[in-house]
């Protein structure tokens, strides 16, 4: 590969680093983005199935054409600015909803070496990266100048602040226990111990020591990205559809694509820190990125089946989840697990 | 220009302009989220010195944590721009004292021959495999250890304080713990009483 551009790199010069730079990245996004419409699908699929319904079935073969319609009709639609809106805030609202659920994608390990950016601190990177996602629902409700947008943004400040501290307490522990920030070397150092020297890596994988962990992040995942049972930001029922409402066309649809990349991203992170990322579970099939894809599908399959099952939760009974709940959880775990790891029992030596 | 200076100007450059605007602003919603751009700009410099915990942890900090519920509170406020222009004139003298002294004391510090940027070598460049985070974690909890938990225990007892400080018990309040919520069982609620049918007549 490198031998076969070297004459394309010679051609572009010094300029070449950014421009392969650039194709790495459309590389990454443009798969997302359609892994991203046809998430949008899949979700109408399983939950009509759940739900004992057939779901979209008219555009194209099997309704396959459905997100392509979907995205076409947003596409066309006018993009409506109140009068009453700070408009310079009004249109950057959903570009920082979707720019940083973007960014993440950098440090995100697709298989060994397969990363954008190899960096040392990618866990710390990816903390900061998502504690800006925020931003987009705050700054969208304000500058809509009206009552249900703001409504639902200070909801999302206060929900998506307090299920970040126990989803950060996750992922402290599954640093201290792979002692790296690297994402490639916390999928690696899972591959290591007994039961992976026997053949059954899947036995090896964060999710059992940590499995308290494991539960605590995906549920605050679920929280993060605000989908039911915890969407009281956008609760039809209370605040219309909440930092959405003034919102039509486009930016509307660059909020939808953050809410899908963002729950992407979080299934790809539990897969990667806490269910090997593209290690094979037994040890005579081959690692690969085929298994990190099934594994992400399969957390992504979570997401919909606790929307098609659960009720939305009561906005104090979130707030009371995350703060007395998850958070002593968190903390009892991060004890046990340093304790663990200092003592002679420890597996990760 | 090496590439590393243009991106140190470019950063810099938008820092200084956007802490600019934080003070010019109208709007204190704008003020705010100019200070968050500020607060990212400054993150993004010290990356550029290779103090990447540092860069990481001023923006999950203040930008996600800090400047969130800073905005919080902006937004809910009910600010009249009129009456806080008001006092513009009979403050400006004070503020303008403070602001001259500030800007002598940094003249006098950094620069003249005090700071002596000149006689300190430039910092040797640093391995690949070069970690801040763990350098400044084995400072931490090593050489500086009692001093690190010492800090820990005073924001302990300032966040306790502020919980009581700030808690009140409000009564005739109708919610009920959701412990008790769930431990309903259909005994305690529903009584099933059999009795005679009455006769028509």
């Amino acid at each position: 590969m490198e031998a076969m551009l070297q004459p394309v790199a010679d051609f572009f010069g010094p300029s070449w680093t950014a421009i392969w730079t650039l194709l790495k990245i459309v590389a990454i996004i443009a798969p997302l983005m359609i892994c991203v419409a046809y998430l949008t699908l899949a979700e109408r699929k399983v939950i009509g199935y759940m739900q004992v319904r057939i779901g979209p079935n008219r555009v194209g073969p099997k309704g396959l054409l459905q997100p392509i319609a979907d995205g076409m009709k947003l596409l066309f639609k006018e993009i409506i600015v109140p009068s009453g809106a700070s408009k310079g805030l009004f249109i950057l609202g959903p570009i920082l909803a979707i720019a940083p659920s973007l960014a993440a994608w950098a440090v995100v390990p697709f298989d060994d070496g397969l990363v954008l950016a190899d960096v040392n601190a990618g866990l710390l990177f990816l903390l900061a990266i998502t504690s800006m996602e925020v931003y987009g629902v705050i700054v969208a409700g304000w500058a809509s100048n009206s009552k249900y947008p703001f409504l639902g943004s200070m909801r999302a400040a206060a929900q998506m602040v307090s299920y970040e501290v126990s989803m950060g307490f996750a992922l402290i522990c599954v640093l201290l226990i792979s002692a790296s920030l690297n994402l490639t070397d916390i999928v690696m150092s899972q591959n290591e111990g007994r039961f992976a020297d026997m053949g059954l890596g899947v036995l090896s994988w964060n999710w059992i020591p940590l499995f308290p962990m494991f539960v605590v992040y995906v549920i605050s995942g679920i929280a993060e990205t605000n989908r039911a049972p915890f969407d009281v930001v956008e609760g039809e029922a209370e605040v219309v559809a909440g930092h959405m409402v003034e919102y039509s066309g486009m930016t509307f649809a660059l909020f939808f694509l953050a809410e899908y990349a963002n729950m992407i991203l979080v299934s790809i992170l539990t897969s990667i820190l806490f269910l090997g990322g593209w290690l094979s579970p037994v040890g005579f099939l081959p690692d690969g990125f085929h298994w990190l894809a099934v594994k992400t599908a399969f957390i992504l399959l979570l997401f919909l089946w606790a929307r098609a099952t659960f009720p939305r939760f009561r906005y104090d009974h979130i707030m009371r989840l995350g703060w007395k709940v998850f958070i002593p959880v968190t903390l009892v775990w991060l004890f046990v697990v340093t304790v663990w790891m200092m003592s002679p029992l420890s597996i990760w030596s | 220009m090496e590439f590393k200076t243009f991106v140190f100007y470019f950063l810099a450059a938008i820092m200084v302009l956007a802490a600019l605007r934080v003070i010019t602003a109208r709007n204190p919603v704008h003020a705010a989220l100019f200070l968050v751009l500020t607060f990212f700009n400054a993150g993004g410099l010290w990356l550029l010195l290779q103090a990447e915990f540092l860069a990481v942890t001023l923006v999950m900090v203040y930008v996600g944590a800090v400047m969130v519920l800073f905005l919080f509170v902006v937004m809910m406020l009910d600010i009249n721009l009129d009456r806080l222009r008001e006092g513009f004139w009979s403050y400006l003298p004070v503020g303008a004292l403070v602001g001259i002294l500030m800007l002598v004391e940094m003249v006098m510090v950094l620069g003249g021959g005090y700071f002596g940027l000149e006689a300190m070598p430039a910092p040797a460049p640093v391995a690949a495999d070069y970690s801040n985070t763990r350098e400044l974690g084995r400072v931490l909890y090593t050489d500086y250890v009692y001093a690190f938990e010492l800090a820990s225990l005073v924001l302990l007892v300032a966040m306790v304080s502020a919980v009581a400080l700030t808690l009140r018990k409000r009564k005739g309040l109708k919610s009920i713990p959701p412990s008790e919520q769930v431990a309903v069982r259909r005994e305690g609620r529903v009584e099933l009483v059999k009795m005679q049918a009455e006769k028509d007549d």
